[in-house]
């Protein structure tokens, strides 16, 4: 070619390569093949609303997304063996020791892999930080009544997921095979032989044997690494699945109706901030892992069946069956030829069976009281509906009694308490505070339904006085020039026209703006 | 560029036109907010960079993880940042589809499945019969050899310990206890004698000594002969969950488990004081040899540890 072509061949080549260079020949090859343009385009055009408690999920998504980079970091220097070995190693106070190969891989992890104490402590935070993650989420979900149809299906996942990372954690926390993990894999055999029937071979079966059993360990390590992960991994998949397909839900305001999402779009917005926030959600355990120390195994020694240390407490998920184990009272059930074992067969059995059981039946029990089976996009807040919000707060309540109620010693302890009025104080407001938490959390939400405006975000108000003593509340006067113009989504949607609410009628006034 | 969607309003994101102030970021000073994005970017990148040389040097563990988790942090905050407030502001709105397809979809479904699908089955009774049959067969013979092949049967273990006539007390170092080794008050762990380093010996037979005093010791009726000389044995495996009764509360004389409080006083037979235990701990009746050696005049006459299904079984002896 001669150097008089030369331009000509370059306007050809950028002709031919259309408006959209590198990138637009891209797609037209990958659609030539794949088809992925429309629904390419339609991604990417998909529309989230904006809240912050649809952020919640993404918390507990992007720490499982930790979880898996650390887990499979550390199974490259874990041996998941019960065999024993003697401990020579970086950390000396062991030195000598007996362990097994599964507790000196760990503590070799902490001391000897470069960034393995990091990868140990951010896994182990992930995971609390997961399951605390999911059941906030699910506290939004149930008090904002996104759980209703057409997303039952997608509760009853959540579901699955919450138990099944309780069991991830419980399985992980048991691996190091220290003597506070192998104290909780002794009560968990416990209890699985307090089953009536098949308790006990139940757990002969899981475990390999009378305990401890030298299964235990590399059973609990396949089903840590590969098979609930695959479960969890596919579920997480088929909620996202779902979340796509009916689309978010999102709370009532201005333009939003059932039938649309107001929001920002997949690309650019919601990219760069979920991306974002993956960022932070990884930034935050890795400071966490930095500046707080968890689970310093070396310091409990290696697991030995007759040793125990002082105050044996679980991970904070496992909280509430161990507070229900320390105040449900010693009844034994011993005839017909058989012992049930009721002082552990009730509160750690069948207690959180019926609690998930409701909570799997939830969308069904409400409907059934309810008689509503709409199709439902918006969001209720809370407080429009009363009994659901007061009957959930009453259940937290209850998990939150059982909680602190595991911590009765450390309670007795710090306060200088005798045991014994504190396990009655927490038996009693076990009891007792869910009935309290029901009425007290439905006259809130009655009484917030009657204040215009509640729980929008809003300027804060200025209450005067008046010379009769009467008090008034006006809104800050910020509406000028230097307010926010609010923009409505496009397009243009039509207005519902709220009345102005008549005062109420005692000594408060409010002001309507 | 027109969306060809029939499903999309004509006025979603992409045919907003160039100054629509949907399109306007939310910032009201944006040449500001890009100036502190880039600062937080430039920290995300130095803490970036100081995580690869901690790592590279092999600095402490605290300053690879605080490089690492700060770099991902300002990283972090600075792309959500560019999100909320250099981004088109929007709000945007886009339409739901229908989910449900229509009743002639519905009808064409169940008609493909019962009518075809049940034809061919009903006429075929037979085959499908003998099918369900055989999977039946092999899910329920498959399944429990496979099941059956998980752990052995329980048979035994739960019932005995090791202890047995004349078994000699041992402490974790293998070391036989004698008479005159314990003041009154203290305790120690026991085993019997060749199990102590054993996850059996440990789980299983794992046994407090307590000295209470110095004279023979009755905790209960019928049990006249079993602490000589103030020495008394119970099971160390709590009754409640299994774990070690490891706290010796020594004025009180209490067996404390640290799991869930479970108290036993070791005078009265270690019945359950105070906790969730249901069951005293069983005891293990001890006699003096001729060299002074605690040793066991039987093994235990219950089930350790905590309750099962079949622990009612042997009560014979």
């Amino acid at each position: 070619m001669s150097d008089v072509d030369a331009p000509t061949t370059q306007r050809a080549k950028k002709a031919a390569e259309g408006p959209y260079g590198k990138i637009g020949q891209t797609i037209n090859e990958l659609d030539d093949r794949l088809g992925v343009a429309k629904g390419g385009r339609t991604f990417m055009d998909k529309i989230f609303p904006d809240h912050w408690s649809f952020m919640l999920g993404e918390i507990a998504l992007y720490s499982f997304v930790i979880l898996l980079v650390t887990g499979i970091y550390l199974t490259f220097y874990y041996v998941p063996s019960s065999a024993l070995v003697i401990y020579h190693g970086s950390y000396l106070p062991l030195d000598g020791q007996r362990v097994t190969q599964a507790f000196d891989s760990t503590v070799n992890i902490s001391f000897a892999v470069r960034g393995g104490l990091l990868m140990r402590q951010m896994h182990h935070w992930a995971c609390d930080i997961f399951v605390g993650a999911i059941v906030v989420h699910m506290a939004r979900v149930f008090f904002t009544g996104a759980f209703r149809k057409p997303r039952e299906l997608n509760w009853t996942i959540g579901l699955t997921l919450l138990i099944l990372a309780i069991g991830e954690g419980f399985l992980g926390y048991s691996l190091p095979d220290d003597l506070v993990s192998g104290t909780g894999i002794r009560i968990a055999y416990s209890i699985m032989e307090s089953i009536p029937l098949v308790g006990t071979y139940m757990a002969f079966f899981v475990f390999g044997g009378n305990f401890p059993g030298t299964a235990t360990i590399p059973r609990f390590f396949i089903l840590h690494v590969l098979i609930l992960p695959l479960v969890i991994i596919g579920l997480v998949t088929a909620h996202l699945i779902l979340l796509v397909r009916q689309k978010h839900t999102q709370f009532p305001g201005e333009g939003k109706t059932e039938k649309n999402v107001v929001g920002t779009p997949m690309f650019p917005v919601f990219m760069a901030k979920t991306t974002g926030f993956l960022f932070i959600v990884a930034g935050v355990t890795a400071l966490l892992a930095a500046f707080a120390q968890i689970n310093p195994i070396w310091q409990f020694g290696p697991y030995d069946a007759s040793r125990i240390s002082y105050a044996v407490q679980p991970d904070f998920y496992m909280g509430f069956l161990d507070g229900a184990l320390r105040i449900w009272p010693s009844w034994s059930f011993m005839g017909f030829g058989h012992t049930i074992p009721f002082e552990v067969f009730i509160p750690a059995v069948v207690l959180p069976g019926i609690l998930f059981n409701i909570a799997y039946l939830w969308p069904m029990i409400e409907r059934k009281f309810t008689g509503d089976n709409e199709i439902h996009n918006l969001l209720d807040r809370p407080s429009e509906r009363p009994k659901r919000t007061a009957f959930g707060v009453a259940v937290l309540t209850l998990i939150a009694m059982l909680f602190i109620a595991s911590a009765t010693d450390l309670i007795a302890n710090f306060f200088h308490l005798s045991l014994n009025s504190v396990l009655w104080a927490m038996r009693i407001l076990t009891i007792v505070t869910p009935f309290i938490a029901y009425p007290i959390t439905y006259k809130i939400c009655q009484e917030l339904q009657g204040i215009k405006g509640a729980g929008k975000r809003k300027t804060p108000n200025v209450v005067s006085r008046t010379e009769e003593g009467e008090y008034l509340a006006t809104p800050t006067p910020v509406y000028g020039a230097d307010a926010p113009e609010e923009l409505h989504p496009t397009p243009v949607p039509t207005f519902i026209e709220v009345e102005p609410e008549e005062p109420v009628e005692s000594g408060v006034r409010t002001v309507d703006r | 560029m027109s969306d060809q969607h029939e499903h999309r309003t004509p006025v979603a994101i992409g045919s907003v036109s160039e100054n629509d102030p949907h399109l306007q970021p939310a910032a009201k000073n944006p040449q500001t907010v890009e100036g502190v994005i880039a600062a937080t970017f430039v920290l995300g990148f130095l803490c970036m960079a100081g995580f690869g040389a901690s790592f590279w040097v092999n600095a402490k563990p605290w300053i690879i993880a605080a490089t690492m988790g700060f770099g991902l942090f300002f990283l972090g905050v600075g792309l959500v940042a560019w999100g909320k407030y250099l981004m088109p502001r929007g709000p945007f709105v886009e339409e739901r589809h229908e989910l449900a397809t229509g009743q002639a979809d519905r009808d064409a479904l169940a008609a493909a499945i019962v009518e075809r699908g049940g034809g061919v089955v009903q006429r075929r009774k037979l085959l499908a019969g003998l099918l369900g049959g055989g999977l039946g067969v092999f899910s329920i013979v498959a399944m429990f050899p496979v099941i059956r092949s998980l752990g052995p049967l329980p048979k035994g273990t739960l019932f005995h310990t090791d202890w047995r006539k004349g078994s000699y007390a041992v402490d974790q170092s293998g070391r036989r206890i004698n008479v005159g080794d314990l003041a009154v008050g203290s305790i120690v762990t026991v085993f019997p004698e060749g199990t102590e380093n054993t996850d059996r010996g440990q789980a299983v037979d794992q046994t407090v000594l307590v000295r209470i005093s110095n004279e023979n010791f009755t905790t209960q009726k019928g049990r006249e002969t079993w602490g000589p000389k103030g020495y008394v044995a119970y099971s160390k495996l709590c009754t409640h969950l299994g774990c070690p009764v490891g706290l010796y509360e020594q004025e009180l004389q209490l067996l404390v488990c640290p799991c869930h409080q479970s108290m036993f006083n070791v005078t009265n037979g270690a019945i359950p004081e105070f906790g969730p235990a249901p069951r005293p701990l069983p005891q293990l009746p001890l006699y003096i040899d001729a060299d002074g050696s605690i040793r066991a005049q039987d093994g235990y006459d219950q089930p350790v540890g905590p309750g099962f299904w079949e622990r009612h079984r042997v009560t014979k002896s």
